[in-house]
C-alpha cells in the first residue's frame, strides 16, 4: 500500500508507442502488496512489454487464480479484460477464453502455490494442450499470503524465516514444463527487468503456451539469510544463459553481434526472435540439452535464466483441435447457432 | 558519471527551482506549507527574512520563480507563488512583535544610504537591528523609490507600501526626505563609516525624433509616472500613444485610462514574441481594452500650430529564422496615428550627475559604476552600490538581494574584516517521516489547475487612481493553490548501502525518473536510460549498490517529490527529507549555519 494512488502524469517528453500511448497508459490500480515485493516488478515488466509491443490494452486478457501473485492482475493494464478465478483454476478459465476468442493477447499470472500445489493438474494440461497464452509463474518459494509457509517450490535445505529447514525436494516448473511438452520455457528474475521484459515480449509473440518462471522474492517472508529465493541470493547466483530479443516484422535488426552468436527463430507473426548465447554450447532449440542443463544445475546454487527452450513449429490448441479462428462474438448468430435440426443431426452421429 | 555530492548545498538548492530562481532565494515551498496550515504570520515572517517586502512583492514582484516552477514542467501552469505570497501578507495578523527590533544601543557606526528604494531599505533592515546608525537620504517627499513613483497605486496601494517601509524605519532608521544628495565629495567629507548608493536607474530614456521639442505633451514614462504618483499630473488627453512595450509601458497605459484617456494604444516596434513586458502585465492591460500595435517603428511627431496631433510610424516587416530570431527587416509603408499625448517608455538609464569624476569612484561602460558582483563595493573602499544603481534596471527582488549582500559587506567593512570573506550557504536535512506512509508534508499529487486571480469589475476600476485591481485569493483558492505546490524542498535522499535492488521505487515512480544502471557510464548514456532531455537539471548518481555494484540514477527534472519511492522502499534506502538551505545574511555571518529555516 501507499498513502495515495499513483497519479497519471503525462510528461511532456514521455516516449510514446505506435498507438500514441505512453507507458503510464498501461498502468492498473495501485498495488496493495508489500513494499519491495518482486511481483510488483513483474507487473512493471508486463506494462513495459505491452507498451513496447504496442498492444492496445483492450486487446489483452488477464487471468489469475489465488495468492499474492494472482492479485497482481489488478495492477497492470487497467483498461483490459480480466478474470480472477478460484484457486488453481486459472488455466481452465484461460483455456475457455482462448477457445472463445483467439484474437486477443492472453496473460495468466499465478504463483508457485497456485500452480504447483492446488493447480498442478490444470497447469500441466494447459501446457500439454499448448493453449496460446503467456503464463507468468511468480515463484517465491513460500505462501506469502498466509505468512511464509514453504511452498512446493521451496528448495531443498532452504530455511524459513523462523529457521525451519525444508527437507522435501522442490517441484521445478521448468523441468516439469519441458517434460510435458511445453513449447516456450523460460526462467527470469524480477530484479533483471531488461531480461524479464524481453522474455515477456517473446512469450506474448509465441504461438502456443509460454511459461516464464520468475524468481520473485517475497520481501516479507522469504528475504532472509538462508533463503534461496531472496534478492541477495538471486543476484548472487542467477546466470543468464540465453538472451532473447523479439524483433517485430518490418523492424530493422539494430543490435550488432558477432557472427555465429545469434540464433534467429522465426515467429508465427513474421517477426524474429533473436537468441543470443551467453553460455557456451547452449542451444535452446534442443529439448534434451535444455533438460540436461536444468538438471545439471539443479543441485548447484546456479540459477540458469533466459529462454531455455523454444519450439515454434508445434501446433497450438486451436490448430490441434481445428477450432474456429474467428472470435465467437464476430460470428453471425445464425452461423453460431444453426438451429435444433443441425443439433439433432450432430447428436445422431454419436448415438 | 561520478556519484553526486549531495553535501554541496547548491545540489539540493537547485532542485528547489523556485528558490534557486529567486534572487533572494525565498524558501517558497516552506512558506506555502505554512500557509496551508493557516500560519499566515509565520509564512509572512519566513518570506520577510529573505525578501523583506512580502506585501509589496506579493503584488508586483517580477516573479522569476514562476517560470522556473517544476509544476510548469509536469502540468500546464506553475504554482501561483506570487499570489500566495500576497495571501501570507494579507492574512498575517499582528506580527510586529516578531520583527527585528531597534537595538537598545547602537554600535556608533554611521551608514549613509542614498535613495529610499528597496535596496537601501534592505540594507537598513539588515544593519539597523545589529546596532548600525542608518540614515536614508531621499530627494522626494515620500520614501519607496520606484515602488512609490513608478508602480501605480492600482497595483500597489500606498498603505501596503508605507506599512512595510515603516517596519524598517521603526528599527531606528533615520529618513531624510527632500534631501537629495548633490555632491559625492561633500558626502564623503561627512565621514560616514560606509556609504550605500541605491538611487535606482532613475533616468527614463528619451526619443529624439523630428518634432520632439515642439510640444509639452510628449512625456518620458518614468518621469510622468513620478508626477502622477506625487499628484503633479492629474489628467491626460483623450488619445494617448505609449511608445515601448515593457512593464513601464504597461503601467503608463493603464494609468492613462485612469486619468481620463479614452483610447490608449501601445506601439511596439517588433512582434509580440519580442515584448519585454511580463506576460501577466500584458494580460492585465489587454483586459482593460488597451490596444497593442506590433511592427510600428516611430518616425516623427506631427505638430500642427504648435500642438501635438499625431505621430508617424514606419510599418515594419521582419523575417525570422526557425528559432524565431530576427534575420532581416524592411519598411513596408508609413502610417500617421492621431494622438493628444505621447508617453515614451523605452527604457531607463543610470545617472549619477552628483558623483564627481574625481571622487574616487570609477565608472565603466555606459557610465555605469564599476561594482564588484559579489561584494557590491565600488572602486572606492567603503562605498557600495545596489539595486538598479549597481548594474542597471532589474527589479525589486534583485534590489533586495543586492541590499542583503551589500549589508554583509558594510558590516564586514565596518568591523575591519575582509568584505570578500563571506559565509557560504549550507544545507541541513530534516526527516519528514511521521509514521507508516505519513509525512509532515502533503505528498499526494493534486491535479487541480492554477487558480485565477479575481479582479475588480472593469466598470468599477477607473473611478479613482488607487482602486486596487487584484482582489487577492479567496479561501477556496488558497486551499487549492497551496496543494498544487510539489514541495520540491522535501528532497529524495538515497542511502545506497541500504538498497536491495528490488526495483520498487523505479516501478512506482509516476514520472519514470529513476533507474539502476551499470556504474561508470558517461552522463549521455544515463540520460538516455531515463529519457532525460532537460540538461539544465541535474542527474543524481548514487554510490555503488551493495548487491550488483550498479548505481541508482534519478532525473531531477521531473521528480514530483510525491514520496512514492520512499513509501514503496522496503529498506528505507529512499527517504523524504526537508532540505533546509541556509543562506547567511549580515546578522549570522559567524553562526556557521545549521539554523532551521522554518
Amino acid at each position: 500500500m501507499s498513502s495515495f494512488a499513483k497519479p497519471l502524469i503525462r510528461r511532456k517528453d514521455a516516449p510514446t508507442n505506435d498507438l500514441g500511448l505512453i507507458r503510464a497508459d498501461y498502468d492498473g490500480a495501485m498495488s496493495t502488496l508489500c513494499a519491495g515485493c518482486g511481483h510488483d516488478s513483474v507487473t512493471a515488466g508486463l506494462t513495459r512489454a505491452f507498451f513496447e509491443l504496442s498492444i492496445a490494452p483492450h486487446k489483452a486478457v488477464k487471468v489469475s487464480g489465488i495468492g499474492c501473485s494472482s492479485k497482481t492482475t489488478a495492477y497492470f493494464l487497467g483498461q483490459s479484460h480480466g478474470i480472477n478465478t478460484v484457486h488453481g483454476r486459472m488455466p481452465a478459465v484461460a483455456t475457455g477464453a482462448v477457445a472463445a476468442n483467439s484474437a486477443l493477447s492472453y496473460v495468466g499470472v499465478s504463483g508457485d502455490g497456485d500452480s504447483l500445489s492446488i493447480g498442478l493438474g490444470q497447469f500441466v494440461h494447459a501446457m500439454r494442450r499448448n493453449v496460446n497464452m503467456l503464463y507468468m509463474l511468480e515463484n517465491n518459494g513460500v505462501y506469502g499470503l498466509t505468512k511464509g509457509q514453504f511452498s512446493a517450490a521451496a528448495d531443498f535445505g532452504a530455511s524459513s524465516k523462523k529457521g525451519e529447514i525444508n527437507e522435501q525436494p522442490p517441484l521445478d516448473p521448468v523441468s516439469l514444463a519441458l517434460s510435458v511438452g511445453a513449447t516456450f520455457v523460460a526462467r527470469a528474475f524480477s530484479g533483471d527487468k531488461d531480461q524479464l521484459v524481453s522474455l515477456i515480449k517473446a512469450g506474448l509473440k509465441h504461438k502456443g503456451f509460454a511459461l516464464i518462471d520468475v524468481i520473485s522474492p517475497c520481501v516479507s517472508f522469504n528475504d532472509h539469510k538462508g533463503s534461496t529465493k531472496s534478492y541477495a541470493h538471486a543476484y548472487k547466483y542467477y546466470h543468464p544463459a540465453i538472451h532473447a530479443d523479439y524483433v517485430p516484422v518490418g523492424k530493422e535488426i539494430t543490435a550488432a553481434y558477432q557472427a555465429g552468436e545469434l540464433l534467429p527463430v522465426e515467429m508465427h507473426d513474421g517477426g524474429t526472435l533473436q537468441l543470443r548465447k551467453l553460455q557456451n554450447g547452449y542451444d535452446p532449440r534442443d529439448r534434451a540439452r535444455a533438460m540436461a542443463k536444468v538438471f545439471e544445475t539443479k543441485d548447484s546454487d546456479e540459477t540458469v535464466t533466459g529462454l531455455l527452450y523454444i519450439d515454434e513449429t508445434q501446433k497450438d490448441m486451436h490448430a490441434l483441435n481445428r477450432m474456429e479462428a474467428r472470435p465467437l462474438n464476430e460470428i453471425p448468430y445464425a452461423e453460431l447457432n444453426p438451429g435444433a435440426d443441425k443439433l439433432e443431426a450432430l447428436q445422431k452421429k454419436f448415438r | 558519471m561520478r556519484p553526486t555530492n549531495v553535501g554541496d548545498p547548491d545540489y539540493f538548492h537547485k532542485v528547489v527551482d523556485c528558490q534557486w530562481a529567486c534572487p533572494a532565494h525565498t524558501p517558497v515551498p516552506a512558506y506555502i506549507r505554512l500557509i496551508a496550515q493557516g500560519q499566515y504570520g509565520d509564512a509572512y515572517l519566513l518570506n520577510r527574512a529573505s525578501n523583506v517586502f512580502p506585501g509589496i512583492l506579493g503584488r508586483v514582484c517580477d516573479r522569476p520563480c514562476e517560470p522556473a516552477c517544476r509544476r510548469g514542467r509536469v502540468d500546464e501552469a506553475p504554482v501561483a507563488i506570487c499570489r500566495l505570497k500576497r495571501v501570507a501578507a494579507d492574512h498575517r495578523g499582528d506580527i510586529e512583535a516578531q520583527l527585528p527590533k531597534k537595538p537598545a544601543k547602537t554600535n556608533g557606526k554611521r551608514i549613509a544610504l542614498i535613495g529610499a528604494g528597496p535596496a537601501s531599505f534592505t540594507v537598513a533592515n539588515d544593519l539597523a537591528p545589529m546596532g548600525y546608525e542608518c540614515t536614508i537620504f531621499e530627494r522626494q517627499s515620500a520614501p519607496g523609490g520606484l515602488m512609490r513613483s513608478n508602480i501605480p497605486a492600482f497595483r500597489l496601494p500606498e498603505h501596503i507600501l508605507s506599512e512595510e517601509l515603516n517596519y524598517i524605519l521603526d528599527m531606528g532608521v533615520e529618513l531624510k526626505l527632500g534631501a537629495g544628495v548633490e555632491s559625492m565629495k561633500a558626502l564623503l567629507d561627512e565621514n560616514w563609516d560606509a556609504i550605500f548608493i541605491g538611487t535606482g536607474a532613475a533616468k527614463g530614456k528619451d526619443l529624439i525624433l523630428p518634432g520632439r521639442d515642439a510640444s509639452d505633451r510628449i512625456h518620458i514614462g518614468t518621469d510622468w509616472l513620478d508626477s502622477v504618483a506625487f499628484e503633479h499630473t492629474e489628467n491626460i488627453g483623450k488619445n494617448v500613444l505609449i511608445i515601448g512595450v515593457g512593464n513601464t509601458a504597461m503601467d503608463c497605459c493603464r494609468t492613462s485610462l485612469r486619468l481620463g484617456a479614452k483610447t490608449v494604444k501601445v506601439m511596439a516596434r517588433k512582434p509580440r514574441a519580442f515584448f519585454k513586458a511580463s506576460a501577466w502585465e500584458l494580460d492585465d492591460a489587454e483586459e482593460e481594452d488597451i490596444e497593442i500595435l506590433v511592427n510600428h517603428s516611430p518616425k516623427s511627431f506631427v505638430i500642427e500650430n504648435g500642438k501635438l496631433v499625431g505621430m508617424v510610424f514606419e510599418k515594419m516587416e521582419y523575417t525570422l529564422d526557425d528559432a524565431g530570431r530576427i534575420t532581416g527587416q524592411s519598411v513596408s509603408g508609413e502610417i500617421t496615428i492621431p494622438c493628444d499625448d505621447v508617453i515614451l517608455a523605452i527604457g531607463q538609464d543610470n545617472a549619477f550627475p552628483w558623483i564627481e569624476k574625481d571622487a574616487g569612484i570609477e565608472f565603466g561602460k555606459w557610465d555605469i559604476p564599476k561594482v564588484d558582483e559579489a561584494t557590491f563595493e565600488s572602486t572606492k573602499a567603503g562605498v557600495f552600490f545596489g539595486g538598479d544603481a549597481a548594474f542597471g534596471p532589474k527589479n525589486i527582488i534583485w534590489a533586495v538581494e543586492h541590499g542583503h549582500q551589500a549589508a554583509i559587506s558594510i558590516d564586514k567593512y565596518c568591523q575591519g574584516k575582509s568584505v570578500s570573506d563571506r559565509t557560504p550557504d549550507d544545507v541541513k536535512l530534516a526527516p519528514t517521516k511521521m509514521g507508516m506512509f505519513e509525512w509532515r508534508y502533503s505528498n499526494a499529487y493534486d491535479d487541480s489547475d492554477r487558480r485565477k486571480m479575481r479582479h475588480v469589475e472593469l466598470v468599477d476600476r477607473f473611478s479613482k487612481l488607487d482602486v486596487e485591481v487584484e482582489l487577492g485569493f479567496s479561501p477556496e483558492q488558497i486551499a487549492t493553490e497551496v496543494e498544487r505546490c510539489l514541495n520540491c524542498d522535501v528532497q529524495t535522499v538515497f542511502d545506497a548501502p541500504l538498497c536491495e535492488e528490488c526495483d520498487a521505487c523505479i516501478d512506482i515512480c509516476p514520472v519514470d525518473c529513476l533507474s539502476m544502471e551499470a556504474s561508470g557510464q558517461p552522463e549521455d548514456a544515463l540520460r538516455t536510460a531515463l529519457h532525460s532531455t532537460e540538461e539544465e537539471q541535474a542527474l543524481f548518481v548514487s554510490d555503488s549498490l551493495p548487491l550488483t555494484g550498479r548505481v541508482m540514477i534519478k532525473d531531477e527534472n521531473v521528480c514530483l517529490h510525491c514520496g512514492l519511492c520512499a513509501e514503496r522502499c522496503p529498506t528505507a534506502a529512499w527517504d523524504m527529507q526537508e532540505g533546509l538551505i541556509h543562506i547567511h545574511h549580515a546578522n549570522d555571518q559567524d553562526a556557521g549555519g545549521g539554523e532551521s529555516l522554518s
